[in-house]
């Protein structure tokens, strides 16, 4: 086998792993929603619905179709866009999700905008003085905000911000969003919690990846060389942690998914994830299936551009 | 010459202490004094925690995590070290004194490339321009006779040999100018035909140069090619300190006299065979390939034994020589079934074995028992030395109760090792005794034949005599046979009747122990044999190796 | 010197700063105080005992009250059981069949190995708390639903995790003495493989323990949880999130129990025992 080949073999193979999770993923959300117990049709007609008429729905519905057969159908939908119709409002899902999905997309993006120069910065800094009271106190904030849910952090901070400083508006963005400012104040406060959960998975993380690689032989060598400690950590440890950082930057944006389900739901902010969880309390399927489904596709991207960048990231695969 | 009269490094009763675990200190250093005069080569030798690394490293201010210099001087050209700043010392670092370690492979950053690791020190301490130190470094590779000095630094440190990289760490640490260079263990990783190049190397440049240098060491016939005087380290402080004819002549202190020993051991005295009733050889294999990998018409996708024919006779020892990569291990795994053959068969006592061990009857696998290298994971960390003796007891021979622990008093005591050991766990034994609990549990299934793989390999030689003697002891009581695997020649000539030598997964001849070097006639087995550093220092440069032929089979 | 590869629990001579113990302390505190609850409740749990509502801290009621005017203190010690004792049998059921099915695949290899890994992963590719609330959409919430769910969810990690302890046991020499002397899976298992990835398949345990309050408090603060007339301290907060504007206890007081628990059982983790390395003492 030719030496040069073997990071694409390892990319491509890695990128067929994820495909098939996909299948196995859509698999498993089409079955948890539609084969376990409660028959949609007579969830929809009521407690006072005849067995004709339920009967009659089925039919209507196609779900008196073998099962492995809608779920076709449903993934082939889900590829030509057609996302079916809400059971609720009977509008087609892909209308409702559309503006929805932007609006969660801007909020992750503006997040991971803030969170990785900052989670950079600071697990960075904390490697390179390890053990120092500057650590320490990183080190002793960041466990704390892992170890506590993500509600938490956000009621902390409407208690912190909206409730004694008064900064910011506590748990409205229905108001207008016209000006900057009134953006900004919108945004603050989701961004902020999200930030929290985020930054700290981030920290931890490239704080470890980095401390790794000073531990190494040749950043001792580097030092009996006569580096100072600056040179050693960014010109001898970094390029090497390199791989390892953006992994962890990768799965720590995958906790994203999480956080905002429960930071749109608090601020009551029009994204998917409220959507979706509004779906739940309804048992509107369709809807519910197709929001898991925008997460769980995301969710995998991060998982599998982490291990792709650690895939890529190794030198002794570099030409 | 420099003024000799002037020590370059004066150490004065330096002590270095270490906090363990419990926070408890201990000292590792233990007063010790010496000094280097310019242009001397001073060696360190000693066992593993004897110390010698952690003198070494202190001679550049620096102690590992977890040490720090406790007390006494250390004084390099007039500098005491020990009193300096951190900043300071990092001045002194790569100009002064520089430092050439034990595993290149490691301490070259592998994401760089090699030509700015080596320039680097000019860089830190702004001593010339880019283009001159490339330059510099260039003579230097060449100077160690790399090859294609011009380009070599063009490349990653994995894209390199490891003979190579030891030499270009050499250039790495020559290339600031210092006046004195540290070497800590820098062959001990390598090869015996690679080792023999990068010595010379090493010895050219020094000598050259008139740099001083210190030479960290547990081979005393390595260390008595390039050293004009040894320090002898025992347990942090320092037995005996001479020139080195003296030392390797009249060696007055007897743990020299034991590290001398052990370099040359009394060859093994082939045992006559009793009663002459012809029975077939305990193990024999016949045509043996075998490989890794997936399957492609029946052969793996790597392939690394191919055709191993040969016969140990019941009472007599085989021993299997050859460097890392010529299969010797694989051949152990291969004939126990470990790794089954996929072509070729392994004769037992006369009767053909199935290459896979699952297949194999349990009374097969009992007769021939396999013991590894490093007793460090050989044992189960999580058993005592009791159970672990005691499964096989009752695994082939279903003993229980009083019995079983008769028995593994009994074993304990064959390997001279005290009952009360019983009750530990492995990681509470040193590495002897924990490859005497290795060799007891082989002894439980009462084999006929072992297969040892390297077993003395990570030993200190001290120790690693006394295993050997006791292999010759057990084999005497209990009428055994070895198979014994090891890199190193003088091991294999201490313990065994015949030898089989291996080169990329060929035996390339067979010969007898006592008078390898006399009857090799294949050009592999004479390089080997003859890159054996021995005693006498005047060895190396006397030396005399074709080139093309050592470089024809050494990987350097 | 060794590294402390095996973290098995040894007889003798191990080190325990003290933020590990005030860590495993408050565990085993909030353990207790599910185990005992309903003895030490000052009032009814689901009574009413003031008018006030979302009162302060008082002695009377030393965690004031909740929306109802019912007693804070009461019922967070209840909740102590439903947040305690359902993340417990998750994270039990879920690190028994993870790692059991981890070792067997990391012994066995081939097919067996492969296509557990694949299946396992993709489960592991669905985000806890969707997963969750997946579920519940489709099944309703019920205590044994909540249980086998939060197990799905973790069970795949703690297969990944002793797996991958396994395979690098598993290669180690002293497994290969065994298999040459003939043993046979169970046994490999049983005795040569658990024994040495008991450590940190144990600490592994704590930060799953961790994970699974964290998304069932999730799951009952989105009121897909514990079901009232119950409560867990997710749904406590939920309850009485009415109070946040103001701050009272009603609101903080199940926040940081939460808080203490997590945060004490990491603390716990990151600074366990570490055996003593000090061989000539």
């Amino acid at each position: 086998m030719q030496a040069s080949l073997i990071p694409y073999i390892l990319v491509a193979r890695r990128l067929g792993i994820a495909l098939i999770t996909l299948i196995i993923v859509s698999f498993a959300v089409f079955f948890a929603t539609d084969l376990l117990p409660g028959d949609v049709a007579e969830i929809l007609m009521g407690q006072a619905a005849t067995p004709e008429a339920v009967a009659g729905l089925r039919e209507a519905m196609g779900l008196n179709q073998p099962a492995f057969l809608r779920f076709l159908g449903w993934l082939g939908g889900l590829f030509t866009g057609d996302l079916g119709t809400s059971y609720v409002n009977q509008m087609p899902v892909a209308d409702l999700i559309g503006g929805r999905l932007a609006n969660s997309l801007k909020l992750a993006g503006v997040t991971t905008a803030v969170s990785v120069p900052l989670a950079l910065f600071l697990g960075i800094t904390a490697a390179m003085w390890r053990g120092s009271a500057y650590d320490r106190m990183v080190t002793a904030l960041t466990i704390t905000v892992i170890s506590v849910p993500e509600f938490m952090v956000a009621t902390l901070a409407v208690l912190i911000f909206a409730v004694w400083l008064k900064w910011l508006p506590a748990l409205s963005f229905g108001a207008e969003v016209g000006t900057f400012w009134a953006l900004l104040k919108a945004y603050t406060m989701p961004v902020i919690t999200l930030t929290f959960v985020v930054s700290a998975q981030m920290i931890r993380m490239t704080r470890a990846a980095l401390i790794e690689t000073i531990d190494t032989p040749y950043v001792e060598m580097a030092r009996l060389k006569g580096a100072g400690r600056i040179r050693q950590v960014l010109r001898h440890a970094l390029p090497n942690a390199l791989g390892p950082i953006a992994n962890a930057m990768a799965l720590s944006l995958s906790y994203l998914v999480g956080g905002v389900i429960i930071v749109e739901t608090i601020f009551n902010y029009p994204g998917v994830a409220k959507l979706m969880v509004d779906a739940v309390a309804t048992r509107d399927l369709p809807l519910i299936q197709s929001c898991a489904m925008i997460f769980c596709v995301s969710y995998l991207t991060l998982i599998t551009l982490a291990d792709l960048v650690a895939i890529l990231s190794n030198p002794r695969l570099r030409r | 010459m420099p003024d000799a009269s002037q020590p370059l490094v004066t150490v004065r009763d330096l002590h270095i202490g270490a906090v363990t675990d419990s926070g408890r200190q201990v000292e590792i250093i233990k007063g010790v004094s010496f000094d280097i005069r310019p242009g001397e080569f001073v060696a360190l030798i000693g066992e593993s925690g004897s110390g010698k690394t952690t003198i070494a490293l202190s001679l550049m201010g620096y102690c590992r995590p977890g040490c720090s210099i406790a007390g006494g001087t250390v004084t390099l050209d007039g500098r005491d070290v020990t009193a300096m700043s951190e900043a300071d010392r990092a001045e002194l670092r790569g100009t002064e004194v520089s430092y050439v370690p034990q595993s290149a492979a490691a301490a070259f950053n592998p994401s760089k490339r090699i030509m700015d690791q080596v320039v680097e020190i000019t860089g830190i301490h702004r001593l010339m321009p880019r283009a001159e130190a490339e330059a510099k470094a260039v003579s230097l590779f060449r100077a160690l006779a790399l090859p294609q000095p011009e380009t070599i630094g063009r490349r990653y440190p994995h894209q390199v040999s490891g003979g190579q990289l030891q030499r270009l760490a050499a250039a790495m640490a020559l290339i600031g100018g210092p006046k004195l260079v540290i070497f800590d263990e820098p062959t001990t990783a390598l090869d015996v035909t690679t080792q023999i190049e990068v010595l010379r190397a090493f010895k050219a440049v020094v000598q050259k140069g008139g740099v001083s240098g210190v030479y960290v060491s547990h081979d005393l016939a390595v260390v008595a090619q390039i050293a004009d005087r040894i320090i002898v380290l025992k347990g942090g402080e320092i037995q005996e300190e001479n020139t080195t004819p003296k030392i390797l002549t009249e060696a007055r202190h007897p743990y020299t006299r034991a590290l001398l020993a052990a370099v040359d051991p009394v060859p093994h005295q082939p045992r006559s065979i009793a009663g002459l009733q012809p029975r077939p050889p305990i193990l024999e294999a016949i045509d043996l390939h075998a490989g890794y990998g997936t399957f492609q018409n029946g052969e793996p996708a790597v392939k690394v034994l191919k055709n191993i024919n040969f016969r140990l006779e019941r009472g007599r020892n085989l021993g299997v020589i050859g460097e890392s990569g010529s299969g010797k291990s694989t051949l152990a795994r291969a004939v126990s079934g470990i790794l089954p053959p996929y072509r070729g068969a392994v004769l037992l006592d006369g009767h053909e074995l199935d290459g896979d061990l699952k297949e194999r009857r349990k009374e097969d696998l009992r007769r021939m028992q396999i013991v590894f290298q490093l007793a460090d994971t050989a044992l189960n960390p999580a058993q005592t030395v009791g159970s672990i003796l005691a499964r096989p007891l009752k695994f082939y021979h279903g003993l229980r109760g009083a019995a079983r622990d008769a028995r593994v008093d009994a074993l304990l005591d064959m390997v001279h090792l005290p009952a009360a050991l019983k009750y530990r766990l492995p990681r509470e034994l040193s590495g002897g005794q924990k490859q005497r609990v290795n060799l007891a549990r082989a002894l439980a299934a009462e084999p006929e034949l072992i297969l040892c793989d390297e077993i003395t390999s990570a030993l200190d030689t001290v120790v690693a005599a006394a295993i050997l003697k006791l292999l010759e002891e057990l084999q005497s009581e209990l009428n055994l046979s070895y198979m014994f695997i090891s890199h190193d020649l003088s091991t294999v000539e201490a313990i065994c009747d015949d030898v089989l030598v291996m080169y990329k997964g060929e035996v390339v001849e067979e010969l007898p122990a006592a008078r390898m070097s006399a009857e090799a006639a294949h050009p592999y087995s004479k390089l080997l044999i003859s890159s054996v550093p021995q005693i006498d220092p005047g060895w190396l440069d006397s030396l005399d190796q074709d080139p093309e032929l050592l470089a024809a089979f050494s990987r350097r | 010197m060794p590294k402390p590869m095996f973290l098995s629990p040894a007889r003798h001579g191990f080190r325990f700063n003290w933020a590990g113990r005030i860590g495993l302390a408050i565990v085993l505190l909030w353990g207790a105080v599910a185990l005992v609850g309903p003895l030490i409740t000052p009032y009814p749990v689901g009574e009413i005992v003031d008018w006030d509502y979302f009162g302060p801290m008082s002695q009377k009621f030393l965690l004031g009250t909740d929306y109802l005017g019912r007693d804070m203190l009461s019922r967070i010690l209840m909740g102590a059981r439903y947040t305690v004792g359902i993340s417990l049998a998750a994270v039990t059921i879920a690190c028994s069949v993870g790692v059991v099915l981890g070792m067997i695949a990391a012994v066995v290899g081939g097919i067996f190995d492969m296509g557990l890994s694949r299946l396992l992963d993709a489960i592991n590719g669905i985000p806890g708390l969707l997963f969750g609330l997946v579920v519940v959409a489709a099944v309703g919430s019920s205590l044994t639903v909540l249980i086998l769910t939060l197990a799905t969810i973790y069970m795949p990690g703690a297969y990944r995790f002793a797996r991958s302890l396994a395979v690098n046991v598993n290669t180690m020499d002293f497994v290969t003495v065994a298999r040459a002397r003939g043993e046979r899976t169970p046994y490999l298992i049983a005795r040569e493989i658990f024994p040495n990835i008991l450590g940190p398949v144990l600490a592994d345990l704590g930060v799953r323990f961790v994970f699974i309050v964290l998304v069932l408090s999730g799951l009952s603060f989105l009121g897909l949880g514990v079901q009232p007339p119950n409560a867990d301290w997710g749904a406590l907060v939920r309850e009485n999130i009415g109070a946040l504007s103001f701050g009272a206890p009603a609101v903080v007081f199940p926040s940081l129990a939460i808080a203490s628990l997590t945060i004490s059982m990491n603390l716990f983790i990151d600074n366990l025992p570490t055996r003593i390395r000090d061989r000539s003492a």
